[in-house]
């Protein structure tokens, strides 16, 4: 944390505001998605943002990713910069034309004539028992593509700055939230603030084995980190905020310290945001490596429903001090 | 509606000098030409890529654009050299993009699929079926949006071409069910030219025979026009322009075309005949509409021939400006216009040449 303050708000309360400040700020943001305005947000996100900034600039749309995603797109290419809300990122899947071929690669494919200052947010990862089909976590995917910035949050404070920093960017950010954290509190303070994008966060200091993790996977780790010190072991855990840009250096330089490297994500392993770090990891630091990188992702299999399979397969702090301690040479 | 016989005059245009007829008519010959450079060019892989050429459909961009004002945006699918031209795109930008050459409009990194050109509002070419539609919805928002809570300039419509092959596509029906609930002025003007790529159309969409129904489903008025008649084309675009313009709602109109080439460079075919191509050939809109001029006494032939030489001489002067400009150099170029921030390994933007590399200078917009 960089800031003290005595404020504690709800994430979903720390994403409101960063949203209304913004539109408060600039009269081209606007907020479309489903069931954002009458409805109130369907997780309250945008709660009480139609009494305030009307019907013309919280607009709801029919269940249309595709098209609203475009549409979004459409308006941004004409210098608006809307926030476009996924219920949840796994339904953003059938906006992929829209997403992954639009947003990102209009600048280039105009040759620098028509950027596209768009945010895309919603939930991401499983939200609890969904299946497999709303238990997307899209970062491994969209991780892929040129052109777009991956913002991660795991607090409200870190979800406030990054969200005003994604709303006031010249280029497409697609803004990954949790349902399962949009109820935590965290210290947020009243004074406005940004937070950059490409900027770790050290959440926990430490001198023996570095964790590297991205939105509600750093809670594990930190729970994880927290066992482990109790057994003596002292683990940094960095809190990566955003994947692209991705703060290699400030990985590099712990991992050049600790020696051991321990990369939590919860996409699935193939091709994933942890194979990513891993990669430049050894890259730039293989001559400090004193074992092999260690991967903690979901298991590769589809997300399954029942409570406990569901468990079995995602990232959780038993798994973590198991790999920290492989990592560590202690198991 | 029903289609001019070819052999009969045109449809009669209010209020349009016939210099403005003259106009649409070198606008028509022009596309001709640049096309008809293209294909040679293709031919001799001075272009890549996929290509795709307006021959025959020149009526529709033309006759459209002329309804429409400078500053309503435009936008459409990969078939697009024509759009580009009639809005006002000079031919050499057009050409320089297909050859790769860092004079293109896009720099060359777009190709023949993705033209555009912020100076004349044309929003692109759009490569995968149907989904420039979303993007049209989303230009019309904006103007819409610019109007009511930016409360700055006039209201405006958005010509959003698309193909028959569009039809069927999702992206289609929920930009039509978008613009017509959020009551946007977006105008989707289907080019059907009766083939996406190689399926006719009655083999692929439901009601081919009678495209308002497609409208009728999202209660959008429903224009019609013969596209091989420039001047039936803009007398309809003109009714639906004014109307979504005063009353800032979508409309859909169906312009009856045929290209007369393939679908691409690479098509033999196989799925029309020769007799029916040769059909509508004989029903070549520029042909038509030098006739009628000709007729009115507005054209004789030496000054068509004058016309013909100068599209000619301008889309010569083109090519050579394209194959005279540089490759794009990998050190500054592949790395450039990725983001308008730069960081990690992104390199600032640029605007083309074409634009007068002044940010400032093109428009007030972004």
């Amino acid at each position: 944390m960089t800031a003290v303050a005595t404020r504690q708000i709800q994430f979903r309360e720390a994403l409101r505001e960063a949203m209304s400040e913004e539109m408060r700020r600039d009269p081209r943001v606007f907020l479309m998605g489903e069931e954002v305005a009458q409805y109130q947000g369907a997780y309250k996100v945008s709660q009480g943002m139609l009494e305030e900034f009307g019907p013309r600039r919280i607009i709801d749309t029919p269940i249309s990713e595709n098209g609203f995603a475009g549409l979004g797109i459409g308006a941004a290419m004409m210098g608006l910069r809307p926030i476009i809300e996924f219920m949840s990122w796994s339904f953003s899947l059938v906006a992929a034309d829209q997403i992954l071929n639009n947003a990102p690669k209009m600048l280039y494919m105009s040759g620098g004539q028509f950027g596209c200052p768009i945010v895309f947010r919603g939930n991401d990862g499983a939200g609890g028992q969904l299946g497999s089909t709303h238990s997307w976590a899209v970062e491994g995917l969209f991780s892929n593509v040129p052109g777009l910035r991956i913002a991660i949050p795991s607090t409200p404070y870190d979800a406030k700055g990054l969200l005003k920093t994604a709303i006031r960017c010249d280029d497409p950010v697609f803004f990954l939230e949790s349902e399962r954290m949009l109820g935590n509190k965290g210290p947020v303070p009243e004074e406005e603030y940004l937070i950059a994008f490409g900027v770790a966060d050290i959440k926990r200091a430490g001198t023996d084995c570095t964790i590297v993790s991205f939105g509600r996977p750093v809670h594990f780790c930190l729970e994880a980190a927290e066992k482990l010190a109790a057994e003596g072991i002292e683990c940094e855990v960095i809190d990566g905020r955003t994947i692209r840009p991705l703060d290699i250096d400030t990985i590099i330089e712990s991992v050049k310290k600790t020696g051991y490297c321990v990369v939590v994500d919860q996409s699935w392993p193939f091709g994933s945001v942890a194979s990513e770090v891993a990669a430049q990891v050894y890259e730039r630091a293989m001559d400090y490596l004193d074992n092999r990188v260690y991967r903690v992702c979901s298991d590769d299999v589809p997300a399954p429903y029942s409570k406990v399979l569901e468990q079995a397969m995602l990232p959780h702090a038993g798994k973590i001090i198991e790999a920290v301690k492989k990592a560590t040479y202690l198991a | 509606m029903t289609m001019t016989d070819p052999k009969t005059a045109l449809q009669p245009v209010d209020r349009v000098e016939a210099r403005t007829r003259l106009k649409w008519l070198r606008d028509m010959m022009l596309i001709r030409e640049f096309e008809l450079r293209t294909m040679q060019a293709y031919q001799e892989a001075k272009i890549g890529g996929f290509c795709h050429v307006y021959i025959g459909q020149e009526a529709c961009a033309v006759g459209c654009i002329a309804a429409a004002n400078p500053d309503d945006p435009v936008i459409t699918a990969y078939r697009d050299h024509g759009h580009a031209l009639a809005r006002g795109m000079e031919p050499r930008y057009a050409m320089a993009e297909m050859f790769g050459k860092t004079g293109g409009c896009a720099k060359g990194k777009g190709g023949s699929m993705h033209f555009f050109d912020r100076r004349t509002r044309f929003y692109g070419g759009h490569a995968i079926v149907g989904g420039q539609t979303p993007l049209g919805v989303g230009l019309a928002f904006a103007t819409r949006y610019e109007n009511e809570v930016l409360e700055r300039g006039e209201k405006r419509v958005t010509l959003c071409f698309l193909g028959d092959g569009a039809l069927n596509q999702g992206a289609l029906h929920e930009a039509m069910n978008l613009a017509a609930v959020l009551e946007l002025p977006c105008l989707f003007i289907v080019e059907n030219n009766r083939y996406s790529m190689g399926t006719a159309i009655e083999r692929g969409t439901a009601m081919a025979h009678d495209l308002s129904t497609k409208a009728a489903a999202y209660g959008m008025p429903f224009y019609q026009a013969d596209g091989m008649d420039v001047c039936a084309v803009y007398n309809v675009m003109k009714k639906a322009v004014d109307r979504c313009r005063a009353e800032q709602i979508p409309a859909f109109v169906e312009i009856k075309t045929y290209r007369f080439k393939g679908h691409s460079m690479s098509d033999p075919q196989k799925y029309r005949s020769k007799d029916e191509v040769a059909e509508y050939e004989a029903n070549d809109p520029i042909r038509r509409l030098a006739d009628a001029l000709i007729a009115s006494g507005d054209l004789d032939e030496k000054a068509f021939r004058a016309l013909s030489q100068g599209v000619r001489d301008e889309v010569r002067d083109a090519i050579a400006w394209a194959e005279k400009s540089p490759e794009p150099d990998p050190a500054t170029e592949l790395y450039s216009d990725v983001v308008r921030e730069p960081f990690g390994p992104y390199g600032p933007t640029t605007l083309p040449e074409m634009c007068g590399h002044e940010p400032g200078a093109i428009a007030d917009e972004q």
